[in-house]
């Protein structure tokens, strides 16, 4: 077998969280939203910030809110060359432990200064507030040296009490596509339809498998199918949803190629919906040419025949 | 309670980049046919399945299903999953086999680390709410434990380098090792940090990898290894999310965990899994770790860190030193979460 290099492409893959919050994190980034920081007090008499939800040795809830100062000092230090996406700063910065006046516990948060050689633990520093807050953590742009000169957030009215929070979560991600993978998407930039068979049971899968789920072995053995099969089963869809691309009735469809023992999702149209059948002959149909990339969307979609339908015994093992 | 033991291990090596997908398929399937050959069974002899791994490192959704694909389920198995290291698969595996509903399970972890950004991924399992947010990376919250320990007179930047040293010179004797070759304490001080007062070799590597353990109960264990390695205690315990209200340069769950599976009496081998070098020195202090216990002869997650296998490496490297004679009691830890958050300890001995 030729050496196959893996097919390979980035992907950003982002959420937004949305939390509710209970009433301890409420009063916390109601607190923020109205530029002050709250900690609560548990039954050690120590005062946490940010607050814990439940005691740490009595597990009661915490209620016994202490509001403490948005200045306070490091207890420890680290320190960033090269920011990475969604922190606090875009540039060389601190991360800190800052206990906050009042508070007996540790804020972690990012420290703004130029240089390491600026931080010690020991150091005074107080937040640097955002010019419009929303009630998120984020509140709190950074910490800044206690005497640096920082912008003054304008004054904002006072905010009712938040019960939910949004945080946008981002990721980015190398996705590779498997050898076997590799070989069915090239084979699909070219037109073709390309499945591998089981060394072991035979059986021939359209996408082929890093492992046959039967056996726990990689198909090999390449096979080319022909863009002809049948409808094994299929569903009408009536019901619109967001992103759709087709007007509804239409039918989504496992189509099981001929040779392959494994079907596969995809439309059929070019007929009415109620027209499809089971054990249906169908062919591909595909876009033009110039359009082609390494995927199954070269084909639009299936459309019939007209030849006769398969027996229901020639797919029976195949539902 | 039953007997239960650790009678086969293997793994992946440990590098820096695969090729394969994020579902570990490619690197699951020789090793569980290296182990399932090497016990002389087939997928049809395991009674029970259970991963480690994430679907946030995987940067996709459900990566664990496609994985089960390597077993080959087909007929369906009996089968779980922990988002967690694989060792927490192991405690899983382990109480299944303590309901005596099954004698053998398979217990399997892995990790592509690479696809990502590791230490930003990472941030991701701190609090969703005071944390996350800010993304505070693995580094940074390593960073603010390491110094907290040298300012308080806990240990110094010349022991961590120490712990790297000897950790690179075990590495040479691995053959899965990623970072391995003798390096002196002076020159590794020598270097720039990478995340003040952490150096490079204070960090272990980005590594991708998979690890795969079979245990078995009482005679079933004996009619497949000489000599097996039996479980005499497992614990894990966890300490709190708050970063801020630890003492990070203690690990008391840790210290619970060793204590609920029996204590450190008559261990020779401990495999402790650190992925920075202090925290191997938290480990060694608080758990009493003196000079007559060998420390990772593996070399450690120092050198080769296969996230949701490295917990699982170090049992299955414990056991090892059973199965091959070298001793008769050994200790293997796990660790998950930021700043040894959560701790699984793991003791078990040879029987003649």
């Amino acid at each position: 077998m030729t050496v196959v290099e893996p097919l390979s492409a980035p992907m950003e893959l982002a959420f937004d969280y949305t939390r509710s919050l209970g009433p301890t994190l409420s009063r916390f980034v109601t607190g923020l939203a109205n530029a002050t920081v709250v900690g609560a007090r548990a039954s050690d008499g120590r005062v946490y910030v940010p607050p814990l939800e439940y005691d740490p040795v009595t597990h009661e809830p915490l209620r016994d809110f202490v509001e403490v100062a948005d200045r306070g000092t490091v207890l420890t230090w680290t320190w960033t060359d090269e920011p990475l996406p969604g922190q606090p700063l875009d540039r060389p910065f601190a991360w800190a432990l800052v206990q906050l006046d009042g508070a007996d516990t540790g804020f972690l948060h990012a420290v703004a200064v130029d240089s390491a050689d600026t931080m010690r633990t020991g150091m005074r520093v107080r937040a640097q507030w955002a010019q419009e807050r929303r009630g998120h953590v984020r509140d709190i742009e950074f910490f800044l040296p206690e005497d640096a000169a920082g912008v003054v957030p304008p004054p904002q009215p006072p905010v009712e009490p938040i019960a939910v929070m949004t945080t946008p979560v981002t990721m980015a991600v190398q996705h590779s596509a498997s050898i076997q993978e590799t070989r069915y998407l090239q084979a699909l930039k070219e037109g073709r339809l390309v499945g591998q068979r089981c060394p072991v049971c035979r059986k021939v899968y359209i996408p082929p498998r890093g492992a046959c789920p039967v056996d726990g072995v990689p198909t090999e053995e390449e096979v080319e199918l022909p863009d002809k099969g049948i409808v094994t089963t299929f569903c009408i869809v009536n019901v619109p949803f967001l992103g759709q691309r087709i007007k509804p009735p239409y039918v989504a469809a496992y189509v099981l190629l001929d040779g392959a023992d494994i079907a596969f999702l995809h439309l059929i149209l070019d007929c009415p919906a109620e027209d499809v059948r089971m054990g249906m002959r169908v062919e591909a149909v595909w876009k033009p040419r110039e359009e082609w990339e390494y995927g199954l969307q070269n084909v639009t979609h299936f459309r019939p025949t007209g030849e006769p339908d398969a027996g229901y015994d020639s797919y029976k093992e195949h539902l | 309670m039953r007997d239960v033991a650790v009678v086969g291990f293997a793994q992946s090596p440990q590098v820096r980049e695969t090729t394969g997908t994020t579902n570990g398929v490619e690197m699951l399937v020789p090793i569980f046919a290296e182990v399932l050959s090497g016990l002389g069974l087939t997928k049809g002899d395991i009674g029970f399945w259970c991963s480690g791994s994430s679907d946030y490192l995987a940067g996709r959704a459900f990566s664990f299903i496609s994985a089960i694909d390597a077993i080959g389920p087909v007929p369906p198995i009996n089968e779980s999953h922990v988002e967690a290291d694989g060792a927490w698969a192991l405690f899983e595996a382990w109480v299944k086999i303590q309901t005596g509903e099954v004698d053998t399970a398979l217990v399997y972890g892995f990790g592509k680390s690479s696809a990502g950004n590791l230490r930003r991924t990472l941030a991701l399992q701190l609090d969703p709410y005071v944390l996350a947010p800010l993304y505070p990376d693995s580094l940074a919250v390593a960073g603010l434990q390491a110094r907290l320990g040298i300012e308080s007179g806990a240990w110094s930047e010349r022991e961590m380098a120490e712990v790297a040293v000897r950790s690179r010179r075990d590495a040479e004797t691995n053959p899965n090792a990623q970072v391995a070759g003798s390096k002196d304490v002076d020159e590794l001080l020598a270097q720039p940090y990478v995340a003040n007062p952490l150096r490079r070799h204070d960090c272990a590597p980005v590594t991708d990898g998979a690890s795969v353990i079979v245990l078995a109960a009482e005679e079933r264990a004996h009619e497949l290894v000489e000599r097996p390695a039996w479980i005499t205690g497992i614990a894990h315990a966890i300490d709190s999310a708050h970063l801020g209200a630890r003492d990070l340069t203690t690990s008391p769950s840790t210290v619970i965990a060793t204590q609920r599976a029996g204590g450190i009496d008559g261990v020779e081998v401990a495999e402790l899994y650190t992925p920075f070098t202090h925290q191997e020195l938290i480990l060694r202090r608080d758990l009493g770790l003196g000079a007559d216990v060998r420390i990772t002869p593996s070399g450690g997650a120092l050198a080769g860190n296969p996230m949701f296998a490295g917990g699982l490496i170090r049992i299955g490297e414990a056991a090892r030193q059973i199965h091959s004679g070298n001793a008769s009691r050994t200790l293997a830890h796990a660790t998950g979460g930021p700043a040894l958050q959560q701790n699984l300890v793991c003791v078990m001995e040879g029987r003649d």
